[in-house]
C-alpha cells in the first residue's frame, strides 16, 4: 500500500508544473491548458485525502471543481475567440489593451 | 497500489504534464494534457473514485479538450513559432523554473513527512454512483443547484462572447 502523503506529494508536483506553465508560456492557449493541469493537481489532492478519511465530501468537491472548469473553459475560449477577433494574436504580451 | 504502480503511473504523468508545458506546438500540448488527465482518471479508481473517474474520462478528456482542440482549430495555431520566440523574458523564465521547483520540492518534502496512519476502512461501493450521488443530492443540494446556475451563466455568456457583432 503506498501511504496518502506519497499521492499529495504527487500533487503538489503537477500543481507547480502547472504554476511554471502559467509563468513560462505565452501562448494563452497553453496558459489555459496549464491552469487546467493545476486544477487536476488539487483535484487529486481532495481524492486521495477523501480516501485516506473514508470521507465522501472530497470526492463531491471535486464533482464542482470540475463544473467550475468546465464553465471557465467556456467562457475563457469564448474569450479567446473575441480577442483574437480584435487582434488576431494568441501571444499574452500582446493583448495588453486593458493595460493602463 | 504498490509502490512499483505508483512509479508505473506517476512517471508517465509527470512526464506528460511537463510536455504540456514545454512543448511549443499547441495541439501536442493539447494532446500531452488529455494522457494527463487519462493517467489520473486512472489513480482515482485506485484511490477508489470510480465515479469520479468515469467523469473525468468523459468531461475531462472527452469534452473540454474537445474544446480546447476545437478553438486551437480555429485559430489555425498549429504553426507555433511565434510562441517559441515570445516565451518570455530569460530571467522570468529561469525564475519561473526555479520558483516552480522550490514550491515542488518544499511541498512534496512537506506532505512526506506527515505521519498518515493506514487509511480509513472503507465498504465495497465506496466512490460509486450511488455513494457519490446520495452525497451530492442529499448534502450538497444547495451547491448542486447553484453550480447548474453557474452553468446556464457560462452557456450564455459563452454565446455573447463569441457571437459576432451584427454590423
Amino acid at each position: 500500500m503506498v501511504p496518502t502523503s506519497w499521492y499529495l506529494a504527487l500533487g503538489a508536483v503537477l500543481f507547480a508544473i502547472g504554476a511554471i506553465g502559467v509563468l513560462v508560456r505565452r501562448n494563452i492557449i497553453v496558459i489555459f491548458m496549464a491552469i487546467e493541469l493545476m486544477l487536476n493537481a488539487v483535484n487529486l489532492t481532495f481524492v486521495a485525502l477523501a480516501r485516506q478519511l473514508g470521507s465522501l465530501d472530497g470526492q463531491v468537491i471535486v464533482f464542482f471543481v470540475m463544473t467550475v472548469a468546465a464553465a471557465e473553459a467556456a467562457v475563457g475560449l469564448a474569450i479567446i475567440i473575441a480577442a483574437y477577433r480584435n487582434r488576431p494574436t494568441v501571444n499574452a504580451d500582446e493583448l495588453a489593451i486593458l493595460r493602463w | 497500489m504498490g509502490p512499483l504502480t505508483f512509479a508505473v503511473l506517476a512517471i508517465p504523468l509527470v512526464a506528460s504534464a511537463l510536455t504540456v508545458v514545454v512543448h511549443p506546438n499547441p495541439v501536442k500540448c493539447a494532446m500531452a494534457l488529455v494522457s494527463t488527465l487519462f493517467l489520473l482518471a486512472v489513480v482515482f479508481v485506485f484511490l477508489g473514485a470510480h465515479m469520479l473517474a468515469a467523469l473525468q474520462v468523459i468531461v475531462y478528456a472527452g469534452a473540454i479538450m474537445v474544446l480546447f482542440l476545437f478553438v486551437i482549430m480555429l485559430l489555425n495555431l498549429s504553426d507555433d513559432a511565434a510562441d517559441v520566440r515570445h516565451q518570455g523574458r530569460p530571467l522570468v523564465r529561469l525564475g519561473a523554473w526555479v520558483g516552480g521547483g522550490l514550491l515542488a520540492g518544499e511541498l512534496a518534502m512537506l506532505f512526506l513527512r506527515v505521519p498518515f496512519g493506514a487509511p480509513a476502512a472503507v465498504g465495497n461501493d465506496y466512490g460509486g454512483a450511488e455513494a457519490v450521488a446520495t452525497s451530492l443530492f442529499v448534502d450538497y443540494l444547495l451547491p448542486f443547484e447553484l453550480a447548474s446556475i453557474l452553468l446556464l451563466i457560462a452557456v450564455v455568456g459563452a454565446v455573447v462572447l463569441a457571437q459576432r457583432r451584427a454590423a
